[in-house]
């Protein structure tokens, strides 16, 4: 809109002042943000290594997925259609301001032609789309406030004046585009010049249809007057910018590209560092502990609130809320490190300060928030960063802490003895169904079934041991297990952040599965998965048990026995490790339908938005401050699905369920049951043909 | 301050299944983990805390075979500033009297302000502490589940007594004090901290050190002898409710009226 006030400031002389005066606004915004952006990065240099630039096609994908096209945001579907819209605006318009930018005060700035056109028409109906949502959110946000941007009382005070006041300024942009698009037209028309037709319908024609009569002066000031404003507006909104949650405008595209690209990893204690006796501290203990991607997350939340709608700690009422991991930090650097005075953080402890002890443990690791976040915000990498600090300053739960010594000394968190790791092979109806090997100088196998250590030592889960093992058998798969010689996976001692612990047991693994000579390994516990195939690193393939039934499935080498009770319906519970962190969602689906008779109900929060069960591995010996455990929310969450069996896929979920069922009164009319015992239970077998009667596994085995 | 505090390696009890081995005699201890006894590390966490806030040293010592080291390099990882291993194999099979004694000559040799000892350790006797101090004639407290640095060379600890209640007590310095658990929370000693004292030399002092008749301690200046160790027979009295929820609560509470638990 500039250039063309520039081919009127021509005819008027008088307004030659004015042209100097764009110059100025031009000049000094950009100064002025310049300074504002140099003083946000200040932390980001103090920050830890980082690394974030390899794989750039990746990268570049992600940036126009998630972030050209908005990806995530249709999953809140008002919000993100509402944010769509403004974002599709804003890039129209944007095109523009950059233009401007560049060539500053050129007269011959345009897009030629028909393009040109085009675009005008475009960026009329995108100022008065984007002004229209600009009036629904305020609407939204003064009036229907969402129960997901609420500030709980300890998180501190909420900024709903900051989302207000910003919404405004655009909206004041988007009316200036709107005013002068409309008495430029009229203007024009006025004067007998030719006349750009304004977009159908859009706010500027119907405009003009008003301004048309109005005089002409008038007309010619008010666009000058218009044009000042927005040159105002459009640089104070631009500085005041990387002061609040609108800072995400700038920061997002970065933070899309930088965004972690290993599903399920954990990052290294410090990038670039091999040898962790060279690192003096561990983990996050001060702000600039943080990685600068980090803290750029922190820059980047919009607040939205849709992580800690997600998270299932935070339902369950621990004291934990992704949200404000991000904002509480955020506020803790823009106060330590303000753009106006001089920098205050230098080394700041914050643990039990900014966050409590509390609120680092209560994660599960879940992934819920991460699956969440339209920016790409990490949480897991950042929890477990805080948690490695807290565990070499020694703060650790002395439930946990007794969990880990078991686990140093005797590889396991229950501290039993090592020697009895295999015990629950023996079990003797088992044992006439199925003989399992352990893997050493004498007996070899081309499988390894990682069995880990719940799987192992709980009078519960050894079930699932035993259908997994059933199961090999059946497709005629060689294998065998470590016995004594596995050690806990030590997935769960990484994420509540003992690195050297972990570090030691993995070597224990890695070198008993390297002895061992195995090809392949399968698991049923998908936390092992995950270690196994994210934090191990050269290791033969490894597969979780429901995608080889799955495989075997398709193969035909697993054929069911209908489902004999019509009143069963089960529902398919995701567990984290193998859906969200490894994308194993259609196997187990698969598996059960395959199941014939069998009715099947999916949860409202399914698949990617699956609900965490309460957590594994040392999660099970930790106690949290709760209002209600996630386990009674998920098993009620099956209940309103319609269904009255959860199936699971992991022996954690498993635990969890079970007592969630006992807690919430639900026995008898809720069960629980491991995909790996429900094949086992319906599984045609090759001896037992024509004798569906027989019981297929020993009734000891099903609780 | 300067703070003392005697620690004692211990089978770990959470961590392994206790049996009694072949002979009768002892427990099986073939297969059996070792860990620093728990009202002993709440006893160095307890001086931990204290040198924190007034300043001072925290030693540990430890009597044991060479074996022991291993929780003294625990207790070093944990913070503590000095460790020694008072050890001979003349001193083996000490009884507690024995102990006391090695622990006197150690004390002896130094200035410390403060002794802290567990409550009790793996064989129940609560007697080590005790009898340090009256070898070294200190004030003693037994069951210390707090303490307050008090100006002029005292302290203020609570005991725990009958039924959780907590008995107030003013305490001369120098002193032996008995730690019970639950008193703090001890910090956690991860293998990274153990790895960075792995090089620290650990003192061992001998008879010759101590200064000490290596006869007057050990097997052969032992009183108290152990003859024999057996698990009682399973005596009957326990009874197993069986009926669902509501009828095992029911009977609970009719079991309890009955035996005048209940009012």
């Amino acid at each position: 809109m500039v250039e063309t006030v520039h081919s009127s400031l021509q005819v008027s002389n008088w307004l030659e002042p004015a042209r100097i005066l764009f110059l100025m606004i031009h000049l000094l915004g950009l100064a002025l943000f310049s300074y504002i952006v140099a003083r946000r990065m200040q932390p980001l240099l103090r920050g830890e290594r980082d690394v974030r630039f390899d794989r750039p096609w990746i990268r570049l994908e992600r940036v126009l997925q998630y972030w050209l096209a908005q990806w995530k945001h249709p999953r809140y579907r008002g919000a993100g259609i509402l944010h769509i819209l403004i974002f599709a605006g804003f890039i129209t318009l944007a095109m523009r301001s950059f233009a401007l930018i560049i060539f500053g005060l050129s007269d011959s700035f345009g897009f030629p032609g028909e393009v040109g056109h085009l675009y005008e028409l475009l960026t009329d109906w995108s100022a008065t789309v984007v002004l229209l949502c600009m009036i629904v959110a305020i609407v939204r946000r003064t009036v229907f406030k969402p129960a997901r941007y609420a500030v709980p009382e300890r998180y501190g005070k909420g900024h709903p004046g900051d989302a207000i006041f910003l919404l405004g300024l655009i909206a004041i942009l988007m009316l200036c585009d709107i005013f002068f698009a409309a008495s430029n037209a009229a203007a024009h028309e006025q004067q007998g010049k030719v006349v750009e037709s304004l977009a159908l319908l859009s706010l500027p024609s119907i405009l003009k249809q008003g301004l048309i009569y109005a005089p002409l002066p008038m007309l010619l000031n008010t666009r000058v007057a218009i044009c000042i404003l927005h040159e105002f507006t459009f640089y104070f909104l631009l500085c005041y910018r990387p002061f609040g949650i609108q800072f995400h405008v700038i920061t997002s595209i970065f933070n899309v590209y930088c965004a972690k690209l290993d599903r399920g990893t954990v990052k290294p204690v410090r990038w670039g560092v091999a040898n962790l006796d060279d690192v003096n501290s561990f983990g996050v203990k001060r702000f600039e502990d943080f990685t600068w991607k980090h803290m750029l997350d922190f820059y980047s939340c919009a607040d939205c609130g849709r992580c800690s709608d997600n998270c299932p700690a935070n339902a369950a009422g621990r004291p934990l809320s992704p949200r404000f991991i991000s904002i509480k930090a955020r506020d803790f650097s823009f106060q330590h490190y303000p753009v106006f005075s001089r920098s205050k953080a230098d080394g700041v402890a914050f643990i039990g300060g900014l966050y409590s002890e509390d609120e680092i443990w209560s994660c599960t690791t879940c992934g819920a928030c991460e699956e969440e976040c339209p920016l790409m915000i990490e949480y897991i990498d950042k929890i477990v960063d805080l948690r490695r600090g807290l565990v070499d300053e020694g703060q650790v739960p002395q439930s946990i802490q007794k969990a880990m010594k078991a686990l140093e000394s005797r590889g396991n968190p229950y501290g039993k003895m090592p020697k009895k790791k295999a015990d629950w092979t023996t079990a003797p109806e088992f044992r006439e169904s199925c003989q399992v090997k352990i893997l050493d100088d004498k007996q070899s196998a081309k499988t390894l079934y990682f069995v880990d250590s719940i799987t192992s030592y709980d009078d519960r889960i050894q079930a699932i041991g035993r259908a997994t093992a059933r199961i090999l058998d059946h497709v005629g798969e060689s294998f065998g297990i470590l016995g004594a010689a596995e050690k806990d996976s030590g997935h769960e001692v990484r994420r509540f952040g003992e690195e050297t612990l972990f570090q030691s047991l993995r070597d224990k693994n890695l070198e008993a599965i390297k002895a061992s000579g195995v090809t392949r390994i399968v698991t049923s516990d998908p936390h092992a998965f995950n270690a196994l195939k994210k934090d191990y690193g050269d290791l033969p393939p490894v597969e979780h048990i429901s995608q080889l039934i799955a495989r075997n499935v398709k193969d035909g080498n697993i054929k069911f026995d209908p489902v004999k009770n019509d009143d069963a319906v089960y529902a398919y519970h995701d567990p984290c490790y193998l859906g969200r962190h490894n994308q194993v969602y259609d196997d187990p689906r698969n598996v059960l339908d395959a199941i014939p008779a069998l009715k099947r109900v999916e949860m409202e929060r399914c698949r990617d938005r699956s609900f965490c069960c309460g957590g594994g591995g040392l999660m099970l010996f930790y106690e949290p401050k709760e209002d209600q455990r996630m386990g009674v929310l998920r098993v009620k969450m099956a209940a309103k699905a319609g269904a009255n069996v959860i199936v699971t896929a992991c022996p954690f979920c498993m635990v969890n369920m079970e007592d969630a069922i006992k807690v919430a009164g639900m026995e008898g009319k809720m069960t629980a049951i491991d995909l790996a015992e429900l094949v086992d239970q319906q599984l045609v077998r090759r001896d037992s043909v024509g004798d569906s009667s027989k019981p297929l596994i020993a009734t000891s085995d099903v609780r | 301050m300067e703070i003392l505090v005697c620690v004692k390696r211990v089978p770990d009890t959470s961590e392994n299944e206790i049996e009694l081995n072949s002979a009768g005699n002892d427990i099986d201890r073939d297969d059996l983990v070792y860990s620093v006894n728990e009202p002993d590390n709440y006893a160095v966490e307890e001086a931990l805390q204290m040198v924190e806030k007034s300043g001072g040293n925290v030693t540990v010592a430890t009597v044991d075979s060479e074996e022991g080291e291993e929780i003294l390099r625990r207790e070093l990882a944990m913070g503590a500033k000095q460790s020694v291993l008072i050890s001979d194999e003349s001193f083996s099979d000490s009884d507690g009297a024995g102990v006391a004694k090695l622990l006197k000559a150690f004390v002896q040799k130094g200035k410390y302000d403060l002794i802290l000892t567990g409550v009790q350790a793996d064989n129940g006797a609560a007697e080590v502490g005790g009898m340090l101090a009256a070898m070294l004639d200190y004030p003693f407290a037994s069951l210390v589940n707090s303490i307050e640095v008090l100006n002029g060379n005292k302290l203020k600890v609570s005991r725990e007594i009958e039924g959780g209640n907590k008995e107030m007590n003013e305490i001369d310095l120098p002193c032996v004090l008995s730690i019970q658990t639950g008193i703090n929370q001890p910090r956690y000693v991860g293998m990274r901290g153990i790895r960075q004292v792995a090089t620290v030399e650990i003192p061992t002092l001998g008879p010759a050190e101590l200064g000490i008749d290596a006869a007057s301690v050990g097997k052969s200046g032992a009183k108290v002898r152990r003859t024999d160790y057996f698990v009682p027979v399973l005596g009957k009295g326990a009874e197993i409710l069986n009926g669902s929820r509501e009828e095992v609560v029911d009977k609970v509470i009719e079991l309890l009226r009955a035996k005048g638990g209940l009012q």
